[in-house]
């Protein structure tokens, strides 16, 4: 505990500052945008306000409860590699109680204000004569919707502090012997198992179909739920990776060498492919079967003003990192490392605006201070948060079992 | 090409790990060394070059997507023009998977046969073992000789450093194709004085 984290001034001063900024565009959105006005989409300005804090509150969630997911597979898989890092994972994994609220306090603003231009199926006129989405009201509709959102939310936070909770037992008990770490191990694993099979049902099932896929509540696709898996796991996978940089830079994280870094560009190169590849089979088999029903998800953002954002989501998520990480140079070098990981990040953002805003404010796509401004106030919380998780505890799980494991860890070119 | 080595046998990769490095510092050229199972570090040890196998796979991986893309493009646009369900004549995200399959398919194999190439190691090919050993509990270090070398003073090098068994063989270094149909002598001899 000797080596305590002490937060840089410049680095507090940012994270206020980002969460300032976010409020303000937050505040004058309420002001200028005229959040309470026409919910069927008559006013743009009104759609964009609830546009955009849907996909910036659900894009941060899931990228930080990627965290929780991140060590649940590592426990599950008995790996041990990421011990010298997994203090990172679980400061972000705190965030996810934080992002939870917003989230759900967002989600009940849309549903309890009929907003009908973002979720079509909540207009009550409409289901009478819209045999599609009566013929889906008994999924969506605001019960279901709220029920799923909440006991989802609720039972990532409680999981994921139980998962915290337990590793931060172990700098109060000193090494472990064999039986009493097997018994930890075991606690962990059962929590894990719990966890994989809620994030299996939920960001792998039923989470992307009614938060972001029911925008487009007559369009439906197969795809869509592993697909935006794939984009929070690799984005989510990316901040971690710059966290562990950052508490590297900070004199932290004494056993985090080069090796562990080339393994986390491995894993987002992996999942960056992995992520085209969902979005292949998503795109070609629509364009392939060429059925009208299913081509109108992509016609808007094919042929209309989202062309742009459709190929730069291309370049930004699977260009360059197929290019840059693919040499093993590449992934030891800290600041290309860190260049890319901002880059994934920003691209997979720009994945979550195009799968929100065709559906929501149609053909009046705007991308200026209140869609850069929400995102700022986003990450001045993550930063604020992992800040103050740093402060209070030892950046090294020294207790870990697995941490020798950690310590030898060599993949190196 | 026969050559002259002298082969040292430990027991531990404890003893091998110095040993290797100070016959390294000694001048030595350490032709290679054969382990049971793999070992961590012994390569860093032993200081070889980094392997050029991922380069060949990109450059077939590379060749794969060129043939693929090319190949269907040229057919379907120039030699055989058809029509199919109404899609262009070069229709791109059609082309996608099997361009992905040809690229997987050139790379894997490529980089299976280049990955023989360069361990000397291809199905019908044989290769000189320095003691069989090797292949059960000892970690045998080969050390090639020249026309200048001082072999007495190289195996008392190996046995100061913890070498259990140490001999000199003439052996062929590469590999050949058929049976163990050249001279073994040496090989033959010591595994009847093994018993």
């Amino acid at each position: 505990m000797n080596n305590q984290y002490v937060a840089p001034a410049g680095f507090k001063r940012w994270s206020v500052i980002f969460m300032a900024a976010g409020l303000l565009t937050l505040i004058l959105g309420i002001i200028f945008l005229n959040p309470m006005a026409g919910s069927h989409g008559d006013n743009v300005n009104s759609t964009r306000f609830w546009a955009v804090l849907l996909q910036n509150s659900m894009f941060w969630l899931m990228l930080v409860n990627v965290s929780i997911f991140f060590i649940v597979i590592c426990t599950l898989a008995m790996g041990g590699w990421q011990v010298a890092f997994r203090r990172v994972t679980e400061a972000i994994a705190t965030l996810v109680p934080v992002m939870g609220g917003i989230t759900f306090i967002i989600l009940l603003c849309v549903i309890f204000g009929q907003r009908a231009d973002i979720y079509p199926w909540l207009d009550k006129a409409a289901l009478h004569h819209d045999k599609v989405l009566n013929g889906k009201s008994g999924f969506l509709n605001p019960t279901v919707y709220l029920a799923t959102s909440f006991v989802v939310i609720a039972l990532w936070i409680f999981l994921g502090k139980k998962l915290n909770q337990l590793s931060l037992k172990t700098d109060a008990m000193g090494p472990m012997d064999y039986d009493t770490s097997k018994k930890w191990l075991k606690q962990n694993m059962g929590i894990s198992a719990y966890y994989i099979v809620l994030y299996l049902l939920s960001v792998g099932s039923i989470l992307p179909w009614l938060w972001l896929m029911s925008i487009d509540a007559h369009w439906y696709s197969t795809m869509y739920s592993w697909y935006t898996f794939a984009s929070t796991f690799v984005a989510g996978l990316a901040l971690i990776t710059i966290f562990v940089i950052y508490f590297k830079n900070q004199g932290q994280l004494e056993y985090v060498t080069k090796e562990h870094i080339q393994d986390l560009g491995k894993f987002i190169f992996a999942f960056s492919i992995f992520w085209t590849y969902l979005w292949f089979d998503q795109f070609m088999l629509i364009w392939y079967g060429n059925i009208p029903e299913e081509t109108v998800y992509f016609k808007v953002r094919l042929q209309g003003h989202y062309s742009g954002l459709f190929y730069l989501n291309l370049v930004l998520n699977f260009v360059a990192p197929i290019l840059i990480f693919m040499k093993a140079g590449t992934k030891r070098n800290y600041t290309i490392v860190t260049f890319m990981c901002i880059v994934i990040i920003f691209g997979h953002w720009i994945d979550f605006y195009q799968m929100v805003m065709p559906g929501t404010v149609k053909n009046n796509p705007h991308m200026s201070w209140f869609e850069l401004g929400i995102p700022l106030g986003f990450i001045g919380i993550i930063m604020w948060g992992v800040n103050k998780f740093a402060m209070k505890t030892s950046m090294t799980a020294h207790n870990n079992p697995f941490l020798k494991e950690s310590i030898i860890h060599v993949v190196g070119p | 090409m026969i050559k002259k080595f002298v082969v040292g046998s430990f027991e531990d990769e404890k003893v091998l790990f110095p040993a290797v490095k100070n016959v390294r510092r000694a001048g030595y050229k350490i032709h290679d060394v054969y382990t049971p199972f793999p070992i961590h570090g012994l390569d860093h040890a032993l200081g070889l070059r980094q392997t050029s196998l991922h380069t060949m796979g990109f450059i077939y991986g590379i060749t794969g997507t060129t043939i693929a893309l090319w190949g269907m493009g040229w057919i379907f646009t120039t030699d055989w023009p058809l029509n199919i369900g109404g899609k262009p004549h070069f229709p791109l995200p059609a082309f996608i998977p099997i361009t992905f399959e040809l690229t997987v398919l050139l790379s894997a194999v490529g980089m299976v046969w280049t990955y023989c190439w360069l361990n000397k190691m291809m199905p019908g090919v044989k290769k000189h073992h320095f003691s069989p050993r090797a292949t059960d509990d000892a970690f045998v270090m080969a050390i090639e000789c020249t026309a200048k070398s001082n072999v007495a003073e190289i195996e008392a090098f190996l046995a100061q450093n913890g070498a259990i068994e140490i001999n000199v063989q003439d052996a062929e270094d590469g590999w050949w194709f058929g049976r163990y149909d050249k001279e073994q002598k040496l090989y033959r001899t010591e595994e009847v004085g093994v018993e």
